[in-house]
Formats: C-alpha cells, structure tokens, sequence
C-alpha cells in the first residue's frame, strides 16, 4: 500500500517519524513521517507552506525539530549532527554561492571546508566543473552566471565530498523550462552515481520526471504517498474523454456511455475500469456507433498528477468532477 | 564532534581561514565599500579638525587636532559594527551561511574567519588614517613600544565591535535594523570623548561619555601616543588603559557565545 511507509531497515537512507515543529503559533510539521530508500530519488511535493523546507531544514541539521526522530545516513539528526553533516549535501532555495568568487574559487572553499588539501579540493573542482558543464566559465565571477549556470553550479558545491543523501530544496523555482532540464539532467546523472536525492518541488511534472517515490505534504504531514503512477491510480486510473458532436444530446450520450457529463466542454468521461482502457476506448465507439451519436473527438488519458494533487490537497473535491481538467496534454 | 580538542581546535582554525580569505577575496574585488569607508573617516577627520576645531577648547589645554586623530580612529573602529553587521546579514540571506551551516564544521568557524578578514581591513583603514594624520599635523611623541600598545587597543576594540557586529547581523535580519544601527553608531560615537572633552558637558552625560567603551580606547591611545588627553579628573585619568583592555573583554565574553549560539539556532 503506498500510504503505509515501510519499515526502517539499512536501505533507507532517510528516515523520520512524527517530527513536529512549531514557529511561535504556526505548525510547520505536524507529525511527519517520511522513508526515503538509499539510491533513489524522492519528491517533497506540495504547496507553498506545507513544510516542506522545515522537513529538510530538519534533516539536514539546520533547524531542530520539537518532537519526533529522524535518522540520515544512518546518523540521529539530534545526536549526531557532526555525522549528518559529513554525509549530506545541501542545496538550499536560494543560490548558496559566493557571487563574487568565481566559480572554480567557490568549488574549491566548500571542499577545503571539507577538509580537503588545497590540491585535493582543486582537481574535485575540476572534475565537477567539467561534469556539470562548466568548465569554460570556471574562471569567472558567479555573479555573471545565468540562472541554470547557477543552479548547476550550486548543486556541484552539495556534491564536493559525493555525499550520500543531497537535499535539494526547490532546485528548479524560478528557472526557465531550458535551464528546468538542465537541472534534471543533473540530478538524474547524481542519482546514477550513487547518491539519495530528497528533492521538494512545487512543480508536479518536476516529481513526475525525477521520483521514483513522492510523498504528498500539506499542512506540515503526510496526505499520500507512493510512486507517480500509484498515485494517479487513486483517481481510478485511465478515463475515455469523448467530445460529442454539436448536434448531439450531450444527456442521452451520457445515458449511453455512463460516467460524467461536462456540459461546457460537450464532453463526456467514463472511468475505463479493470478491463483497460483501449477495451474501453473500443467499447465507447461501439456504443456511440451503435445509438447512432457522432462525436468530434474521443481521447484515452491518464490522470495528470495535477490532477491528484488537487485531489489530495482539497479533500472537498470529489473524483468525478476532476475529469473536467483540460483535457489538453494529459495523454500521459 | 570528532576527534581531539587539539584536532578540533586546528581544523576550526583552518575552516577559519579559508573562510577569512573568501571575504578578503571581497575586498580585492570589490573595494569600493572599503574605499568609502576610509574616504569618510578622512571627510570627518577634515570636518572636525578644520571646520569646528577652531572652536573647541581642551581643559588642560593642548591642540585640538592631536587630541582629535585617536578619536577618529576609535570611531573608525566603531564604525566597523556596520561593515561586518552588512557582510553577515548579506550572507544569510543569500543563503549561504545556510550551506555553511550544514557542512561539519564548528560553529565558530564562520564567525572567526569573518573576524579575520575583518580585522585585516580595519588595520589597513587605520594606517591610511595614521599616515593621513601625520600629513596634517599629529605627531606621536610616545615611544615607539607604547604607539603600537595603542594600536593593539584599537584593534581590540575592533575585535569586540565585529562580534556586536556578528550578533546583529544573526539575530535582526530586517530591512530595518541595518538602517537602525548605521543611525544608532552616531549617538554612541558623539557621547563620548572623541570629538569633545566629557569634561565640558553637563554632569549626567559627562558620566556617560566617561564610560562609554570606545572613550576608553581613545583616552588610553591619546596617552599612549603622547597627545593631549582632555582629561583632568574622573575614572580615565587613572585607568584608561585597564578600560581600554577590560571594556572589550567583557563585549567579546558576552558575544562571542551569543553569536555562536545565533549562528547555530538560524532559521527561516
């Protein structure tokens, strides 16, 4: 069930249970819970406000939580920050570069932070500097760099000692869709290297690229968690999306097909149920062919993560009326 | 924490010191704050010792511009709050005094390379300012042993107004306190025996000026460097010097923990 986190064992390279923290009367985490298994990579998802930042603060040492325990790297967050520190790698929200230093001169001071020698610290910058691209504005002042430079720049510096766990905390906010790849891009290389990436995103198609796990925060805990596609299958998995001709009773095709009318679309959504949906899509056109009813358009989707998002964030909203998203792009 | 003290003690000095050379990096590169910072304390150096000098009279007589000079470099020294308040609060808001926080080093590692750099930049300003002196007319008739005593005092006094620095800029990281504490610096600055003797002020405030911390250092300089004190009775006409050494002792007692304890307890 992807609701039930499993059991802490030696492949979870995060593990926190019921960690609380309060800010005078705001509840940033309210007993939150969270798995992440060592060489993967796991979302944060959720809107601004949902603690997200306080939970990896919390992991990462740099705020204390009220309550709760949480071990990284297979170290106490509480008694043994000095280890956690050893092991992580933190790239924060906002660019935690040195904009005056050049690129290469950033590189270096975080690996001799690292208590690496001067010589040791210089060829890992190198060597980063090339992998992330960046090697001809190495000599640069950062302040010159773009905004993906930066980015990328950033993450390479959480990388200096090849952590186990990097945090990523929001790496892609305010980025432009080309440097948004980038980005990706990287990560995925992290990953393919060996670290565990706890990343926290707004942005759902960025979860749905990247994790392979995602955890659903709102209001500082846990409203689902599980695999992208487990989690679009909450919403009942695929739907046949017809878009009924103009001249068509959008009431009656509703009585022929079943599921729910969208008067304002002219469309209308039928769960495709356990037999899949190309069988439903099929049986769909049979019907309509059969009642005589012409339709413009009949689409198999899948429910975008958008989707279950709003889902999950406002418990109010009922399934049915989530099929009348646009129908533009979901085809996932 | 890992390791011996020794081992520890060692490795936060070297976090130190990489740390003290990225914020002299900044200087080299940007030199314009620090420019600014010098030509200032030269505009009020010419502002008071020209323009109001003439009108203001020492008790126990001597010039006014000798007895101004070390003023200006204890206000030099106070002013600094500013410099290091600016370059901590900087760093945490652009975040990465967040990534060095989350990085396996002492707490006061970040704080102490800031002091370093810090240090360095306030000795080069007070040497403009000593050179700039001699051009109009200060002279030191101390001995040569005695003249650095004084520069030792001054640096100290900078040492424990980098750490009220550190501590500010950790703890008030509003829009506002930068501004509140380059108009509080003047106040602080003026009630006190830099431009003016304490002695020609009514009684309340003389007591005040008397005990300010940075009248101290400045007294105990004007002896040192053999210029006129302005001093002919009260508590820094016997101990300037043990002021001037105890004042910011007991500053950097109470700050050095404190800010190490705000470094640690940063959050957003």
């Amino acid at each position: 069930m992807p609701t039930t986190t499993p059991p802490p064992g030696p492949t979870a390279a995060v593990s926190a249970r019921g960690l609380r923290k309060r800010y005078g009367d705001t509840v940033a985490l309210d007993g939150f819970d969270l798995e992440v298994r060592a060489g993967t990579v796991h979302a944060l998802l959720g809107p601004n406000g949902a603690g997200k930042s306080t939970a990896v603060h919390t992991l990462a040492t740099l705020t204390r939580c009220d309550d709760g325990e949480a071990t990284v790297a297979g170290h106490d967050v509480r008694r043994e920050p000095h280890r956690v520190r050893a092991a992580i790698g933190l790239v924060g929200q906002a660019a935690a570069l040195d904009e005056v230093l050049h690129g290469r001169e950033n590189l270096v001071m975080f690996g001799r932070l690292h208590d690496l020698s001067i010589g040791e610290a210089r060829a890992r910058a190198d060597e980063l500097l090339v992998t992330f691209g960046l090697a001809d504005a190495a000599d640069r002042k950062v302040s010159t760099y773009s905004g993906g430079m930066r980015r990328r720049l950033d993450i390479a510096c959480g990388l200096v000692l090849r952590p186990r766990v990097l945090f990523l905390d929001e790496p892609t906010t305010g980025l432009d869709p080309r440097a948004r790849h980038e980005v990706w891009e990287t990560v995925r290389r992290v990953v393919a290297a060996g670290t565990t990436v706890l990343l926290t995103t707004q942005y759902l198609d960025e979860a749905d690229q990247l994790a392979h796990r995602i955890t659903v925060m709102g209001a500082g805990r846990v409203i689902a968690e599980g695999t992208a596609s487990e989690l679009k299958g909450r919403l009942g998995g695929d739907r046949v999306i017809v878009t009924a001709a103009a001249d068509v009773d959008l009431e009656r095709l509703r009585a022929v097909l079943g599921g729910t009318a969208d008067a304002e679309r002219h469309q209308v959504s039928v769960e495709a149920g356990a037999a899949g949906g190309g069988a439903a899509l099929s049986a769909a056109v049979r019907a309509m062919d059969s009642a005589g009813l012409a339709f413009d358009d009949v689409l198999l989707r899948r429910p975008t993560l958008d989707e279950v998002f709003l889902h999950l964030t406002e418990p109010s909203t009922s399934t049915s009326t989530s099929t009348t998203a646009p129908s533009t792009g979901g085809d996932r | 924490m890992t390791g011996t003290p020794t081992h520890t003690l060692a490795r936060t000095a070297r976090h130190s010191w990489v740390v003290t050379q990225r914020d002299l990096r900044h200087w080299v590169r940007e030199p314009w704050g620090p420019i600014f910072g010098i030509a200032f304390s030269i505009m009020l150096l010419l502002v008071f010792g020209y323009l109001f000098g003439g009108a203001i009279a020492l008790p126990g007589g001597g010039d006014y511009l000798p007895y101004l000079l070390p003023g200006m470099f204890a206000l030099t020294m106070l002013f600094g709050i500013e410099t290091t308040m600016a370059a901590v609060t900087t760093d945490s808001k652009r975040g990465i005094t967040d990534r060095f926080r989350s990085l396996p080093m002492s707490s006061v590692a970040v704080p102490l390379g800031r002091a370093g750099a810090d240090l360095a930049n306030s000795a080069i300003a007070l040497a403009v300012l000593m050179v700039g002196g001699l051009f109009v007319g200060w002279r030191i008739d101390g001995g040569a042993g005695q003249a650095l005593l004084a520069v030792g005092l001054l640096l100290w006094l900078r040492f424990a107004m980098l750490w009220l620095g550190i501590y500010l800029g950790l703890t008030f990281r509003g829009e506002g306190s930068m501004a509140a504490v380059q108009v509080l610096v003047w106040p602080i600055g003026f009630l006190s025996n830099l431009f003016v003797a304490p002695e020609t002020m009514p009684g309340w405030l003389a007591f005040l000026a008397q005990w300010n911390p940075v009248s101290a250092t400045a007294a105990a300089c004007r002896e040192l460097f053999g210029n006129p004190t302005g001093i002919t009775d009260g508590v820094l006409a016997d101990h300037a010097l043990l002021l001037a050494l105890a004042w910011p002792a007991v500053l950097v007692a109470v700050l050095v923990p404190l800010s190490a304890r705000a470094y640690r307890g940063l959050a957003r």
